[in-house]
């Protein structure tokens, strides 16, 4: 007990002078994401993809040390906000990022209002979430983006009758709408609208009402992570020998789960901005270093992360070091730059990603499935605001 | 009036016996209490044991005293919480302690209305029973989006200050002294009241319900009553939740969260009120240290630790605090000494 006590005082101490020391040359970021509960596949591309541009860029920009401090939210958004809290008023970080599903990114909007600190959106796909907060940037994607693309792509075609299933919670509903919205603009027509729980999905019953509706295609957004399920619900079925195409945004083919998928996927059809199959010379290198080290292949949801640190070390180099929220969050509007994904900027009037849109289809490569992209809808905005 | 026999007397010493506060008791207040100063940087922290430990000393109310087990308690809390955060966003009721007070009532008539299903059965079909109340509860709030939000967790909640005060400052120092006062005050009650005959007669309808019945114990009333009381409980609970985050989300009604509600009474012990205050400092204190330490591996070592707790007993492994209990013992036998 003594010697403990003796420890801790000890490590106490080192920790004041330590503190002290850094201070000023420090810059912490906090990543709150989920590495344990149901989101716990999205957190772990992350933080492989965060902890990779950190070894490939060193720890030091513009002369101050950056240091990422990662939390670990269980997949609970309550949790969420009161981790970026005590990152914010204790450990006094000039960025919060990560947030991988949507209540999470919008718990936390008020907080980084209230400290004029910048939020970073790692993952969230809804919409709105940087309408929430002036400090709020993202590096993922808006699913407006893929679903109204998808939706164009569909009725030029030959698809004409779709059922869509989406799952029940604010993505979903954009999704849907979205792509609703375009389809019918283009002359489709929607059979039916499903809705699955979010939690715990068991998609058999609701493919059975879409197999009942006899559509061409089935447009389905599921989050990361549950693609696998549904996909392989959609073959136990017999949907797929009906001739019921998938059509989607991307996160039903998840790089992450489509080599366990089965070649029942083959021929799926998905809108979306990133494939790990994606052809460019920064990619085919993001691919192996990122698999060399995390042991898996990279999603969308890695390139998120990836972008992210490069958006912070870019935005620290333009600022030369001030990492107040205003100054990083004026350097990160207009920012321009070559992602994995291909060229990526960040809007300056609404902190939101601009990129491009790949058509994919699943096809086996070298022995391995891929979302191989076919075609490609160029600096696509996200939708949602352009409308307003 | 006739006399009181010996017996009689005796009796009524052992009940005031029980309601007398302990020196360890005192101690543990003012080091609550204390670290209002002590950790100001830890409020965040500290608020969410505070409403934990409030959880939890329901939990103990009705299994500790009367002896249900339930795996569906998250149901009131989450109700609370639901509550007080509508109620603050519709501008129903803004001040937040009468909120506070309305979600806990309003737990409470949904613990009255489902304790009579709790009457039912052994242990084995209340747990299933508490379980399918939960259940049933998140798929509602899930199904009533545009109340509730659904899965994306109610958004755009603002409280208004405590008292028209005190504001919910970003630093978390009034949430939780506000917290922590209401923990106070629902934990005085909870004493008093099981130190009154009505908490005596229901460890007797733990020990035996057959033979309390045969004595004249209405047993059905009292498990009722104890039910609503501890519904009321986690109902405040989860308005402190829903309070202090500004937020409420599916996640209150989850089972994950009765089931760390059952090992937090599992760390704590049951039966003696404080024992959901100190598991939900050690469950808290625990998680927040391992998962900052390996955000990755965490549940692993919690659950080493709950196996290890189980299997050489609490008992044992607080054997090094007995000079400290017994001191106390002393210090209160001279306190009683000198009264009489």
């Amino acid at each position: 007990m003594r010697q403990f006590v003796k420890f801790a005082a000890g490590m106490a101490m080192a920790g004041l002078i330590a503190g002290g020391a850094y201070a000023q040359d420090t810059v912490k970021v906090g990543l709150v994401i989920s590495m344990t509960g149901s989101q716990a596949s999205t957190g772990k591309q992350i933080k492989a993809a965060v902890d990779l541009y950190m070894k490939e860029h060193g720890d030091t920009v513009a002369g101050k040390k950056v240091q990422v401090i990662l939390r670990d939210t269980g997949s609970v958004p309550d949790n969420a906000k009161r981790l970026a809290q005590e990152l914010i008023v204790n450990d006094k970080v000039s960025v919060v990022a990560g947030f991988e599903v949507t209540p999470a990114a919008m718990a936390v909007a008020p907080l980084s209002a209230e400290a004029k600190v910048v939020e970073l959106v790692m993952a969230a796909g809804t919409a709105s979430i940087t309408e929430k907060s002036p400090y709020i940037v993202r590096t993922s994607f808006t699913l407006p983006q893929s679903s109204a693309i998808m939706a164009d792509w569909a009725a030029n075609n030959n698809i004409k009758k779709v059922v869509t299933i989406v799952s029940d919670y604010a993505p979903g509903a954009d999704a849907e709408k979205w792509f609703i919205d375009t389809f019918k603009k283009n002359g489709g027509q929607i059979l039916e609208t499903i809705k699955a729980p979010l939690a715990n999905p068991d998609f058999a019953p609701f493919l059975q009402r879409a197999a009942d509706a006899k559509p061409d295609a089935i447009f389905v957004f599921v989050p990361s992570g549950q693609g696998a399920t549904f996909m392989k619900q959609y073959t136990e079925r017999g949907l797929d020998k009906a001739g019921i195409k998938v059509i989607g945004t991307g996160d039903v083919t998840d790089d992450d789960l489509l080599p366990q998928m089965g070649d029942a996927v083959i021929g799926a059809v998905t809108a979306h901005m990133y494939s790990a199959d994606h052809d460019s010379a920064m990619n085919k290198k993001y691919v192996a270093d990122f698999t060399k080290a995390a042991g898996f292949r990279p999603n969308f949801m890695s390139v998120g992360g990836y972008d992210g640190m490069h958006l912070i070390y870019e935005a620290l180099k333009k600022t030369g070091g001030k990492a107040d929220g205003d100054s990083l969050i004026a350097a990160m509007k207009g920012m321009k730059w070559e992602s994995p994904r291909g060229p990526i900027s960040i809007d300056p009037e609404t902190r939101d990603i601009v990129q491009n849109i790949y058509m994919r289809k699943v096809e086996k490569k070298g022995g391995q499935l891929y979302n191989v992209e076919f075609e490609t809808f160029k600096d696509v905005k996200d939708p949602a605001k352009i409308k307003k | 009036m006739s006399e009181q026999t010996p017996t009689a007397k005796r009796a009524a010493q052992g009940i005031l016996a029980r309601a007398r506060w302990h020196p360890l008791e005192f101690v543990f207040w003012i080091v609550a209490f204390s670290v209002i100063w002590l950790l100001p940087n830890k409020h965040l922290i500290l608020t969410e044991i505070a409403w934990l430990a409030l959880f939890a000393l329901s939990l103990d109310l009705i299994l500790g005293y009367a002896g249900i087990l339930s795996l569906g308690h998250a149901a009131f809390f989450g109700v609370g919480s639901y509550a007080a955060a509508l109620l603050a966003k519709h501008g129903i009721i803004t001040e937040p302690v009468l909120a506070l007070i309305a979600a806990g009532l309003i737990a409470a008539v949904v613990g009255f209305a489902t304790s009579f299903l709790m009457l039912r059965g052994a242990d084995l079909t209340r747990l299933m029973v508490s379980l399918g109340i939960a259940l049933v509860l998140r798929e509602l709030a899930n199904k009533f989006s545009e109340l509730t939000g659904g899965a994306d967790g109610l958004q755009g909640v603002t409280m208004e200050p405590i008292l028209g005060r005190f504001r919910f400052d970003m630093f978390g120092h009034n949430g939780f002294i506000y917290s922590l006062v209401v923990l106070f005050v629902l934990f005085l009650i909870a004493r008093r009241l099981m130190a009154s005959p009505f908490g005596l007669s229901l460890l007797a309808v733990k020990d035996n319900p057959l033979r309390s019945r045969a004595i004249g114990i209405s047993v059905d009333a009292r498990l009722v009553a104890i039910y609503t009381i501890a519904a009321f409980y986690a109902g405040v609970g989860g308005g402190l939740l829903a309070q202090t985050t500004a937020f409420s989300s599916l996640d209150v009604f989850s089972f994950d969260r009765s089931a760390d509600l059952l090992l937090v009474l599992i760390i704590g012990g049951t039966g003696y009120l404080y024992g959901g205050l100190i598991g939900a400092v050690i469950f808290k204190v625990m998680q927040d240290y391992l998962a900052q330490l390996t955000p990755q591996y965490w549940p692993f070592w919690i659950g080493l630790v709950l196996v290890i707790l189980v299997m050489v007993g609490r008992d044992r492994m607080l054997r090094w605090t007995e000079p400290v209990r017994a001191l106390a013992n002393r210090l209160d036998w001279r306190a009683k000494g000198q009264a009489s």
